[in-house]
């Protein structure tokens, strides 16, 4: 039975904190196109195009009729559990120190069998299985089976749990939380159960409605933080880095700025300032910390979180100078994530379409609450993704992105959203 | 001094109908003589009117749909390390009026079109010149929208005699020892609420009196709640288009004598640059009251 999670005593801090290892990293090409679909969050098997038939593991050409022409489809992930076992001694680094492991064969209704961990809720096999796809510590797709007709939460399976990156007991820096979403997202962490939110306050002669009432919520601490200002990022790192376990980077400057309709670099500069060269500067400061704690007991570092847009992807012109930003930025969490992967830290980034705030009031409906963009933030951080597509908008991008991006750009550039 | 104006703005001409009753005691205009009374009277105190540049420091707040001036941010080129093994030195950005800093007549629309208004054009003479510190500490303490008008103009001028052409007039609020980012700003949801003058009282100092310029301790020349009078922000409006100087920013001016002081204010030399940080200095004479 499951067992939910107590808080863990403080660490001892006689013993040393112990390097993070990761599960086995490498993967073919081809098998790479299973774990970007779980990146996106969803379960993608490969398919035949010419006999139908399914593949699994992920291969060249097909098991059946040996065509090359394989598809990544969606898969319900339905199926029955052959066998299950325990495995106690494992080679790799990361399973031996966890072991035991509960791990299992089950044959999908689509006719391929799938090695799988098992969730500890799972009856003895045989029985009907659902297989979920997750991200594992090393960001690689990790296939688990849980029953068919429930959704247990992974954050409750000790072994499966290190595959989210729940807020319940983290402790979670929230860079900016002054803006509708910031405040949105500290008040959706505080519902979900974070043990502590330090709250990013620059400017602190501005005031803000809302702002304020955060102060009210249990275990939330206002810091100084302004991401345009090395020496204050740099001294909050030196104060709270090496106890954060989730940064979530909510600073944002979002001007509706074209090209043409606004002289000069300046706006454009800013944006760029707190949008990239904030998460740069932030990620020098505290990288390196999340980095160090990513093996630190039950509550380690775990999870970076970047509020991008979806304007990453194709440039909006009536807002070109912010989506260059924000396509600056998205481009920089590459490079964090290539880093913070090595050490088992997740970075998740949130591409919304347009927010229903001040600086997206010209926009059309469509558009996302700031309420629904922190549920979104809190469901990407309890499940195992790596890029979530919140709302319909960024939802229709992204679908039209990956169909052709081209088509894209030109359909925006003609006035179209 | 000579103050001399080549062109009437409109600003300029504009004239103020209170006439004062008080007996004028004249103070020094000359900077010789002033320096020469410096020295006489036994020796100098200089006091540094500057607050520090620091990413701390709050900058002007305009509305955020309108071009926004840049904080002070500082970023290391080298700190004896891999970037330069052997020295120290930053990279700064800030915009023009930030910190402590001086306004030229080139910042205002009423002073595009006067001859010599940019940092790079403004006779250097003018960059050492006599102060008249008025006092407002205690109506500013009782009332941060406390404005300075005529009256209290002539209130000073009874005490310590008419202000002399070509002499900074400084306001005194104590507002620099506002140490708080927020308490120095003092917003609310109308806005921001730091003394300043009259719209009158500028055009008095401007037409009747010749002043060389006027210096706060708050982030504007102008009040916090300026943007409201008529004309709106009339500091900048009168001083800037009579081809007069703002000083922001300024700090221990309660060190000051309210006549006496000698200041040296001389922003950096920027390419039609409209204000600069600048570093404030006054030579105080020893013996002097402050």
């Amino acid at each position: 039975m499951p067992e939910p999670l107590k808080r863990p005593k403080r660490k001892n801090p006689i013993v040393r904190t112990r390097q993070p290892t990761l599960p086995p990293q490498t993967r073919s090409r081809v098998a790479l196109g299973l774990t970007a679909a779980v990146a996106r969050g969803k379960l993608e098997l490969q398919v035949c195009k010419d006999c139908s038939a399914v593949q699994y593991p992920p291969r060249e050409v097909c098991r059946t009729c040996l065509s090359h022409r394989l598809v990544w489809r969606p898969s319900d992930g339905r199926g029955e559990l052959l066998t299950d076992t325990v495995l106690h001694i494992p080679q790799e680094l990361f399973f031996r120190e966890r072991s035991p492991w509960r791990i299992g064969m089950v044959r999908l209704d689509s006719g391929v069998n799938v090695v799988v961990y098992v969730h500890q809720t799972v009856d003895a096999a045989p029985c009907r299985v659902r297989i979920e796809a997750s991200l594992d510590r090393a960001g690689q797709a990790a296939l688990i089976a849980v029953p068919e007709n429930g959704r247990p939460d992974l954050f409750d399976d000790p072994k499966l749990r290190e595959m989210t990156c729940d807020p319940r007991m983290r402790k979670i820096l929230v860079t900016d939380g002054k803006s509708t979403t910031g405040q949105a997202i500290v008040r959706a962490l505080a519902a979900a159960g974070a043990d502590l939110i330090w709250i990013g306050q620059a400017e602190p002669w501005k005031k803000v409605a809302g702002f304020e009432a955060l102060r009210e919520l249990p275990k939330v601490v206002v810091v100084p933080l302004d991401v345009t200002d090395g020496r204050s990022v740099r001294e909050l790192a030196g104060e709270i880095g090496g106890k954060v376990d989730i940064l979530i980077n909510t600073a944002e400057f979002h001007r509706t700025s074209g090209i043409s309709s606004h002289r000069g670099v300046e706006t454009a500069q800013l944006e760029m300032d707190v949008n990239y060269f904030g998460l740069l500067r932030l990620a020098q400061e505290f990288a390196p910390a999340l980095k160090a704690r990513a093996a630190d007991g039950a509550m380690s570092a775990i999870a970076w979180v970047n509020l991008l847009s979806i304007f990453a992807l194709a440039n909006y012109p009536a807002h070109g100078t912010f989506s260059a930003s924000k396509a600056a930025a998205y481009s920089l969490s590459q490079a964090l994530r290539a880093d913070l992967r090595h050490a088992g830290v997740r970075v998740i980034n949130i591409f919304p379409g347009p927010i229903d705030d001040e600086w997206d009031q010209l926009e059309l409906p469509p558009k996302l609450s700031p309420n629904a963009l922190a549920g979104a933030v809190v469901q990407a951080l309890k499940g195992s993704v790596e890029d979530v597509y919140p709302g319909d908008v960024a939802q229709d991008w992204l679908a039209r992105h990956l169909d052709d991006e081209k088509a894209l750009e030109r359909e925006i550039s003609e006035g179209g959203r | 001094m000579k103050t001399k104006r080549k062109n009437k703005s409109p600003a300029a001409k504009a004239r103020t109908k209170t006439e004062l009753k008080t007996t004028p005691r004249k103070v020094g205009t000359n900077l010789h003589a002033q320096l020469s009374d410096l020295v006489a009277s036994g020796g100098l105190r200089l006091v540094d009117l500057t607050q520090t540049l620091s990413p701390d420091f709050p900058p002007i707040v305009l509305p955020p749909e309108m071009g926004q001036s840049r904080p002070f941010r500082m970023e290391t080129i080298s700190r004896y390390d891999e970037g330069g093994p052997g020295w120290y030195w930053n990279n700064l950005s800030f915009g023009e009026h930030t910190g402590t800093h001086f306004d030229a007549p080139i910042h205002w629309i009423s002073g595009r079109d006067l001859p010599d208004n940019a940092l790079d054009t403004l006779p250097i003479e003018k960059f050492i010149a006599p102060a008249c510190v008025i006092d407002c500490s205690t109506q500013a303490s009782a009332n941060a929208d406390f404005v300075l008008t005529v009256g209290d103009i002539a209130a000073w001028e009874k005490r310590h005699g008419v202000i002399a052409a070509g002499s900074w007039v400084l306001m005194r609020t104590d507002w620099s020892k506002r140490t708080d980012p927020v308490a120095y700003q003092n917003f609310d949801e109308t806005g921001q609420h730091t003394p300043g003058p009259d719209p009158e009282c500028v055009r008095f100092l401007v037409n009747e009196r010749n002043v060389l310029g006027f210096g706060t301790e708050t982030i504007g020349t102008d009040a916090g709640q300026a943007a409201h009078f008529r004309p709106p922000y009339p500091c900048h409006y009168y001083m800037h288009g009579a081809g007069k100087y703002g000083l922001q920013c300024l700090c221990n001016l309660d060190l000051l004598p309210p006549t006496g002081a000698l200041i040296i204010a001389a922003p950096l030399k920027i390419l039609e640059g409209s204000g600069s940080p600048l570093r404030v200095l006054a030579l105080v004479p020893a013996r002097s009251r402050g």
